[in-house]
């Protein structure tokens, strides 16, 4: 059973997004002046071929964990959906 | 100085692993070893560099794809062993992903990818790379990078100082550590760190770009220069 799952890899909170500041400026200078904040991150779609959504969560994990996200200076979430 | 190997090892889209070589060729009795990436032998190699450049084009995050080269698995066995590994730049960065070393390479605060002469201060001299300076000594070293701005948990920091890891920092020529002098937003102006062990060091400037006076400085001379003395252990 194949799973695709959607995750999304961002900067921890205490750290400064340069990137999401310079959008966020520009987005300022286009007159959005409700714009408080943005922050940029990444989204990734990977499948799994997996025998249950729950190996396929472990190996998720895991990958996230090892080489997706960082986690001295990044958090990860993902959803899992099952493709067929 | 008897014969020593240094590995050089080679990622695809290292750039600085011919300035390294180069450099270490300089040396009488030192003979430089290129690995590649996807070898699995260190050649008997007697210290590894991981040169600079943008190993698998800084995909990911810098670092984070060549920390996986089959290379790496000696390289971390090496380390582990006491062998000594020096990172420079992006191998700096290689090492922070492996857990060689502790922290994370951030994007510059200022945005800008830079590119020029860099004056950083030896905080530790007590290490094998760095006991043929003078502690506090202003050294003139280049330095090319977006993402150099060391970042770690406020513990990790605290451990560091504690234990003498911090080894070079920021600084203005007369060695002030102003907020000036840390053109990259680095946290207490780090500009390179040892492990507790102080076999593996990693940093941002690059020591092979200061080892010949046509290139402005030959302050980078005496880091290879400590190392290759204690491994000939003249």
């Amino acid at each position: 059973m194949a799973y695709k799952a959607k995750i999304r890899v961002t900067l921890r909170p205490s750290i400064l997004d340069v990137q999401g500041k310079a959008a966020q400026h520009a987005l300022r200078n286009l007159g959005y002046s409700s714009v408080e904040s943005v922050r940029i991150g990444k989204y990734m779609e990977v499948t799994i071929d997996e025998s249950s959504n729950d190996e396929a969560g472990r190996v998720c994990t895991e990958i996230c964990q090892k080489l997706l996200s960082n986690p001295v200076m990044e958090d990860f979430t993902f959803e899992l959906e099952p493709l067929n | 100085m008897a014969d020593v190997t240094v590995g050089i090892v080679v990622f695809p889209g290292s750039n600085c692993d011919h300035d390294t070589e180069y450099a270490v060729a300089s040396f009488p009795g030192v003979r430089p070893v290129l690995l590649w990436h996807n070898e699995h032998d260190l050649k008997g190699s007697d210290a590894i560099i991981l040169p600079g450049g943008f190993s698998f084009g800084d995909y990911l995050r810098c670092g984070s794809i060549a920390r996986f080269s089959p290379i790496m698995r000696e390289v971390i066995e090496f380390a582990q062993k006491g062998g000594p590994v020096l990172g420079i730049c992006n191998g700096f960065q290689v090492l922070v992903e492996s857990g060689l070393l502790e922290g994370a390479l951030l994007r510059n605060t200022g945005k800008k990818f830079i590119c020029r002469q860099a004056t950083i201060k030896v905080v530790n001299n007590t290490t094998i790379f760095t006991d043929g300076y003078r502690k506090d000594e202003v050294l003139r070293f280049p330095v090319a990078h977006g993402e150099g701005n060391f970042f770690a948990s406020p513990e990790t920091i605290e451990s560091l100082e504690e234990h003498g890891q911090v080894v070079f920092r920021y600084s203005d020529e007369e060695g002030g550590e102003t907020e000036e002098a840390n053109f990259n937003g680095s946290l207490a102006n780090i500009a390179g760190i040892v492990n507790r062990e102080g076999n593996v060091l990693g940093l941002m400037p690059h020591p092979e770009r200061a080892s010949e006076q046509l290139l402005g400085s030959v302050d980078g001379r005496r880091l290879f220069e400590s190392l290759f003395r204690h491994l000939t252990g003249a």
